[in-house]
């Protein structure tokens, strides 16, 4: 579907959005970028939408499992480098 | 050690070339024993900036553990090599050492740090004749179409609901949660943060595991506010589809 088949309809969107626009403004709306328009039309398409639901919960589950993670070690070795570095900046 | 017996030189370059110069010219050396800068995003940053101008090594070591893998992978955008970019990072440490005293809060500690970092790989990419430039990675990616969900998983135009989900989105199982957080998930969900686009990358292992906002994104990469959202969205929905197959496999295995 092409953006110009919603700009010929002048009538508003009785799901406020559809599918495929939702999960595009999904960080948008999470990094509270959206106009109150736009807020409001992905709202209401939240409300009535069970897969866009679940979609916003795999996003939710998504964002939550990456930052569990956690960047791997320092290389052996080089700790102990950094700390020699440390002590002779301080031993000036 | 050598990068010890260099830390001068590189202190000379720092404040040149790391230290942001405000207005009218650079400011003059902190007063001794000041309080944290304001500007702290994190009351752990504030603390181990604390403890490093006490002179705790043990902080340092901590910050060192804390940012010391994703300043690797940041510069390695920049320059040829996983070893060189590890010269770079090891630098970039002692170049923290020796601007410490300097450093005055006007950006967070690990802002600063990473402009550090982002400003010497590119000075030794550039040597090094390797010059694909961040900007030019992050304008590609950030405009190249890439969409969130395969369009095939949409209606098409002639359906009585176009643009709806053709069938609709299973769940992640009866508990989500616990699967998500299980050791394969996780393993998972590492390997796909490896695999995705470098300027993605960067920007979601910035803002989600390093817990970045995203004004410090943009300031320690130099993006805009628009295309670091992009950059998000699309890693962000990169991931969440490499969990979604990862699911799909385990249930059809199962």
């Amino acid at each position: 579907m092409s953006p110009t088949d919603r700009n010929a309809n002048p009538s508003p969107n009785p799901w406020g959005l559809d599918c495929n626009e939702f999960v595009e403004l999904v960080t948008a709306y999470l990094e509270n970028a959206l106009s109150a328009d736009d807020r409001a039309s992905f709202e209401k398409h939240l409300s009535l939408c069970g897969s866009c639901r679940t979609y916003m919960e795999q996003m939710r589950l998504t964002l939550q499992g990456t930052r569990a993670l956690r960047e791997e070690d320092v290389p052996p070795g080089a700790l102990e480098t950094f700390r020699k570095a440390f002590r002779s900046s301080k031993g000036k | 050690m050598h990068l010890a017996a260099q830390a001068s030189h590189w202190s000379v370059a720092l404040t040149f070339s790391d230290q942001p110069v405000p207005p009218g010219g650079p400011a003059a050396d902190p007063t001794p024993g000041a309080a944290a800068p304001a500007s702290f995003a994190d009351h752990g940053e504030a603390r181990l900036f604390a403890a490093l101008r006490r002179g705790d090594e043990d902080a340092f070591v901590e910050l060192v553990q804390r940012h010391h893998a994703t300043l690797k992978r940041l510069a390695r955008l920049f320059v040829p090599s996983d070893s060189v970019a590890e010269e770079v990072v090891q630098e970039t440490w002692l170049a923290v050492l020796q601007g410490l005293e300097r450093f005055e809060g006007r950006s967070t500690l690990k802002t600063w740090i990473f402009r550090i970092v982002v400003n010497r790989a590119r000075t030794r990419g550039e040597r090094e004749s390797r010059t694909v430039s961040f900007s030019s990675l992050i304008t590609e990616e950030a405009e190249a179409p890439e969409m969130a969900v395969s369009p095939d998983r949409f209606r098409g135009p002639s359906d009585a609901y176009p643009g709806h989900w053709t069938v609709p989105l299973p769940r992640w199982g009866e508990d989500p949660e616990k699967w998500v957080s299980s050791h394969e998930t996780m393993r998972h969900l590492r390997a796909a943060l490896d695999l995705l686009p470098p300027a993605q990358r960067s920007v979601v292992m910035l803002r989600d595991v390093q817990d970045f906002t995203a004004e410090e994104v943009c300031e320690a990469l130099g993006v805009s506010e628009a295309n670091q959202r992009v950059l998000l969205h699309r890693g962000r929905s990169r991931l969440r589809r490499a969990l979604e197959v990862h699911f799909g496999r385990r249930g059809a295995t199962a």
